[in-house]
């Protein structure tokens, strides 16, 4: 018995002879469509991205479970970080998560002009991002609280801090989490940079119009994950447990 | 020649991990010679006799699909059932176990006995008692493996771990470490002797000792300087250890903690971790890699040995096995 | 012998092979076709490596005393043993080079979502292994293929980061491999070509490339952590500041037990297109078969604890742990018993591809059931660390998955290469094959039992008549994967043309030439037809003769 034909999903074949008109320069040979094309980019970088969350993810929970192993030595540990920090930084990458969405919106409606500012806007916010890390990351080195440096780490008590020496140990564990989490995230955030500098020379060249946009959406994509990665560090590492009552 | 396929079940769990292996295997065997003998007889039953032969195709039936996975799953249930049983009851010692206290360190086994005894890749007990062992590592995972017994558990280094068996047979079994631990890992062996009640008495009375773990302990309670401070008599700058063993501890944070191994051995190693509700943090300093394990057991069966109001080495306190009288076989105690 | 088809075209068509000559037409190929090819050189060349070692274990293993090598040496070859076999041999295996050669011809595509993607995944590939030779050539990690903690990361002195970073690395190349597969199964199919007529094959890589993409990243930052311990003195679990080493285990297995999945399903896709075209019927319950895959992937990231029975982990967590892994059993119990079912009143062909599909129905099933002793608590606390445990996986995994593998190279390579290979030498390796094996692995259920621990050097004596019978098995076994190696390389210059389809099977990439050419296929094909539709345009679902 016949199973019945089923019409055919896509209406031309870039390969074949005497194919019709859509033959848009940037269709890739292996697909039939520019719709293919840009929807197994996204579906790409999304499943891209789902890497990510398990690997930050595996970093987290383990971070959560030393934390709540440890809960003092946690709360000991946040008067150390600085929340202005964090919190400018969360400004800004939420702000550049918003030149990022215009920029795409750029791309799709063809603007040129707004597409390369808007990119430019973009790269400026990840470059004060991690601008702001490097003042952080300074701090700790000068306050000694780097534990991956020999030399850089002192959790003895203070006048500021005349408690803390009895957590030493699994503050350090803790710090170490710190600077991994962040750090990772600071190369996620250093590869956007570097992408969206890709992408504003390819956009210089006239790369882009309302027709062929991949690479600004996902990019754009990978930009707002990293983002939303720092979305919850910041609470979890500087916000939570800033209390001093514990000790 | 021998071809041995089983060790000598010389616990009283090993019989039943054995009818639980038996059992197991049947099951496999029957499962694997049907797949076989099946895959066999098709293979020649419907082997092609020619080449433009088509068989009809067969989709499926839902029925069977069912049937060969509820089966199979129930059959399964009936192993872990056995199997969770016999865990279960392997996991919780019983109260009258006698203690023994092993340190394993790389490449070797340390026993220690409460009457002061040691010996390194040997350990000797009576048949028909329980004995619970308290495992420490010195550095890496081990792990203390005894076939004869069908038994073993990791050694884990940070904590205490036990395990506890009875023994049926007296002999000598192997002891093997299986947690690879580096170099001399396949070194790490020794025997186990299970000793009839009246041999036991024997070995125990000659295997002369530099005193009971109770007595070492002291010993190195006074050697840290933990009395200067822990005054057994009043109250010093410090808690009182008398009793602490076995009861519950309120802590500066609110919580209650029960006062077991590991709390002591914590404690010892990083006080800072667990402060008495009352006392102040920093006062005590940390012992981290100043006392061996061993050493450590030997404060900790110390610490059990001290209740209140009894002088230290008297009276065991609450949570310990009594001390044993010994008595040897022409009646005479010791 | 061969079953030439009505055209037997030459290689002198244009075929992939003969499109472009050159190196840089392959190191820069986009061919999903090529790149299997580059992934076959190379992981061909770390199964061999990763073969000798598994000898010089074996060899050492004659004796009780440990009297070829020392200590050190031989703890050295058990971890590079493992170590090169898991990461680079058997996690790449299939899907890098039967995968990428056939998911996109078996669902009528011209290439995979993303070839670029794919040829740096190979790079990345080679990086990685790269960095795992060079840590062999510098004298070798000794930490076993698991590193777990403290050892490794605190107390071995050996080039552990090294050996870390390869699989590292190699880890983005499986990765990148699985995000591939996924967006190109969802994308980029034929016309007609449903889930539902998808061959099985296709269904095992998809559900090997959700397991790839969800958990490699996990092993990933736990060896990155370790390493990062080991560089920079610092405790993450170091039990002296603290640190858990059972934490490490926890993630470490969270990944390696769906590994082991990874290092399975593609094989039972194998088999089932063995089954289905040497029967020349289709797949007994295909729905269960698929459903099967997706199954196994999924209840694969909930058993990990069941490697921690003895770490002294809460009963509780224990119960759950063993009661999830009994349920993992039954996806790959319906797919023997459908695969089974396959053959009755079918039409069975005894071509070397079956012999090693037969092979892996009986052997795997050995595996899977003796996977239940592990995932019972009573037993499990008997038998883990010992020798019941390293017969049990390579019951499935060589048992398994690498005779699923030569299976498939056997079926394919007249497509993928346009000649033939030997057919009577290729039954005579079979052979060898599945003799040497059992005799290599059976007697270590024994030793197991019997209470030989793992990993180790020197061994009670007790335990040598079965060591020895397993030696003797090795060396059978090594021989019969060697005359292979050889007759292959020989059918490349003197095979018989092959023709399009010399085993008459169905499935979309037996419609084009031996070897297929760049593009796969001339024009776009339509599809309306079921999977294994060997008895005409397919019966629905629930037919029963």
């Amino acid at each position: 018995m016949l199973t019945p034909v089923t019409a055919p999903r896509r209406e031309t074949l870039s390969d074949s002879h005497g194919a019709v008109a859509e033959h848009n320069p940037n269709l890739r040979h292996h697909f039939d469509t520019m719709e293919q094309q840009f929807d197994s980019a996204t579906l790409g970088m999304w499943v891209f991205l789902l890497t990510e969350i398990m690997f930050f993810g595996g970093m987290f929970c383990a971070y959560m479970i030393y934390r709540s192993m440890y809960p003092a030595a946690f709360a000991s540990t946040s008067a150390h970080m600085n929340p202005k920090w964090g919190a400018i930084n969360t400004a800004v990458l939420i702000v550049s998560s918003l030149s990022m969405a215009l920029a795409v919106r750029a791309a799709r409606l063809g603007q040129q002009k707004a597409l390369q500012i808007l990119l430019l806007i973009t790269i400026f916010f990840g470059l004060a991002f991690l601008g702001v890390k490097a003042v952080e990351y300074h701090e700790h080195w000068v306050d000694n609280k780097v534990p991956l440096i020999a030399g850089h780490w002192d959790y003895s008590n203070t006048e500021h801090e005349p408690n803390q020496a009895q957590y030493a140990r699994q503050a350090q564990i803790l710090f170490c989490f710190y600077f991994f989490m962040t750090g990772f995230h600071a190369v996620h955030m250093i590869v956007g940079v570097g992408l969206m500098l890709t992408i504003f020379a390819m956009a210089r060249k006239g790369k882009f119009d309302a027709h062929y946009f991949t690479p600004v959406e996902i990019s754009g994509l990978y930009w707002h994950f990293v983002d939303i990665v720092w979305i919850f560090l910041f609470p979890l590492l500087y916000l939570i447990g800033r209390t001093k009552e514990l000790i | 020649m021998q071809i041995p396929l089983l060790p000598e079940a010389a616990s009283t769990t090993a019989p039943y991990v054995d009818y639980l292996y038996w059992y197991m295997s049947a099951v496999t065997v029957i499962m694997t010679t049907l797949i076989f003998a099946a895959v066999f007889f098709f293979a020649i039953k419907y082997r092609r006799r020619s080449e433009d032969e088509i068989p009809q195709p067969i989709h499926g039936s839902l029925k069977l699909e069912i049937a060969w996975s509820v089966i199979p799953f129930l059959v399964m249930l009936t192993f872990f059932w056995f199997g969770a049983q016999i865990y279960f009851a392997n996991a919780s010692p019983p109260s009258d176990a006698m203690d023994v206290y092993v340190v394993g360190k790389q490449w070797m086994w340390k026993i220690q006995y409460p009457e002061g005894q040691r010996e390194i890749n040997e350990l000797h007990v009576p048949v028909g008692r329980p004995v619970k062992l308290t495992l420490a590592s010195e550095d890496v995972i081990h792990s203390f493996f005894v076939p004869a017994f069908r038994l073993k558990h990791d050694v884990v280094p940070g904590r205490y771990d036990t395990m506890w068996f009875n023994a049926t047979k007296p002999g000598r079994y192997h002891l093997f470490c299986a947690e690879y631990c580096g170099t001399e890992h396949s070194g790490m062996v020794g025997w186990v002797t299970v000793m009839s009640e009246p041999d036991y008495e024997n070995w125990l009375a000659n295997s002369g000792a530099e005193g009971t773990m109770v007595q070492q302990g002291e010993r190195l309670f006074g050697q840290f300087g933990c009395s200067s401070c822990h005054q057994l008599d009043q109250q010093g700058r410090c808690p009182n250890l008398r009793g602490v063993y076995g009861s519950r501890v309120q802590l500066n944070d609110g919580k209650t903690v029960l006062a077991d191994d590991a709390y002591i051995r914590e404690s010892i190693l990083n006080p800072n971790a667990k402060i008495v509700a009352g006392y102040k943090s920093d006062l005590m300093p940390a012992f981290q890699g100043q006392i061996s394990e061993e050493g450590l057991l030997q404060l900790v069966v110390y610490i059990k040995s001290l209740a209140i109001n009894k002088a230290p080495g008297e009276v065991a306190a609450p949570g310990t096995q009594p001390a044993r009288e010994r008595i040897l076989p022409n009646g005479v105690k010791k | 012998m061969s079953t030439a088809l009505i055209e037997p075209r030459t290689v002198e068509t244009p075929n992939y092979l003969n499109a472009e000559y050159g190196w840089k037409s392959w190191l820069f190929t986009k061919d999903h076709k090529r790149i299997a090819i580059l992934y076959i050189i190379s992981i061909t060349v770390m199964f061999f490596l990763g073969g000798v070692f598994a000898g010089l274990i074996r060899f050492e293993l004659l004796t009780p005393q440990g009297d070829l090598v020392n200590s050190d040496t031989y703890n050295k070859f058990f971890t590079m043993h493992g170590v090169i076999m898991v990461f680079f041999f058997l996690i790449p295996s299939i899907p890098a080079t039967l995968g990428n050669f056939f998911v996109p011809m078996m669902i009528g595509a011209k290439d995979l979502a993303f070839p670029r993607i794919n040829l740096l995944s190979w790079y990345i590939y080679v990086v990685g292994a790269l960095f795992a030779l060079t840590a062999v050539v510098m004298g070798g990690v000794d930490t076993g293929w698991t590193f777990y903690t403290p050892f490794s990361s605190t107390f071995s002195n050996t080039f552990v980061i090294t050996a870390a970073c390869g699989v590292f690395i190699s880890g983005f190349s499986s990765i990148l491999t699985g995000l591939n597969f996924i967006v190109t199964v969802h994308k980029m199919r034929a016309p007609g070509m449903t889930w539902g007529r998808l061959p099985l094959f296709v269904w095992a890589n998809y559900a090997t490339s959700l397991i790839q993409v969800l958990g490699t990243p996990v092993v990933a930052i736990t060896l990155a952590l370790v390493g990062l311990e080991r560089a920079f003195h610092i405790g993450i679990f170091d039990p002296a500041i603290g640190g858990d080493p059972i934490l490490f285990q926890h993630m470490f297995w969270f990944y390696s037990h769906p590994a082991v999945y990874i290092m399975i399903l593609p094989g039972m896709g194998v088999i089932s297109e063995l089954v289905a075209c040497f029967s020349r019927k289709a797949v007994f319950g295909y729905s269960f078969v698929a459903a099967s895959s997706i199954g196994i992937a999924v209840i694969g990231f909930l058993v990990w604890g069941h490697h921690m029975f003895v770490t002294g982990m809460s009963m509780y967590a224990s119960l759950y742990f063993s009661l999830l892994s009994m349920l993992v059993a039954v996806p790959s119990a319906i797919k023997v018993f459908n695969w089974t079912a396959t053959l009755y009143r079918s039409s069975i062909s005894y071509a070397t591809p079956m012999l090693y599909a037969f092979g892996f129905i009986g052997l795997f099933t050995i595996g899977g059931l003796t996977g239940l002793f592990l995932a019972t608590l009573a037993t499990d606390v008997h038998l883990t660390d010992t020798y019941f445990v390293v017969a049990h996986f390579h019951y499935v995994m060589v048992g398994g998955m690498v005779m699923a593998y030569m299976g498939g190279m056997h079926f394919w390579w007249p497509k993928m290469t346009g000649k033939m290979y030997p057919e009577g030498w290729a039954k005579f390796s079979a052979l060898l094959v599945f003799v040497g094996f059992n005799l290599t692995f059976f007697p270590q259920f024994a030793a197991g039992y019997l209470g030989q621990p793992r990993r180790y050097h020197a061994y009670a004596p007790e335990f040598q008549v079965y060591n020895v019978l397993s030696t003797a098995g090795a060396t059978v076994l090594a021989v019969g994967y060697i005359i292979p190696f050889i007759y292959f390389m020989w059918s490349l210059k003197y095979g018989e043309p092959a023709g399009d389809n010399p085993y008459k099977a169905t499935g979309l990439e037996w419609k084009t030439s031996s070897p297929p050419p760049t593009y796969n296929f001339e024009t776009p094909p339509i599809v309306t037809e079921e999977a294994y539709a060997y008895a005409g345009h397919g019966a629905k679902e629930g037919d029963v003769v």
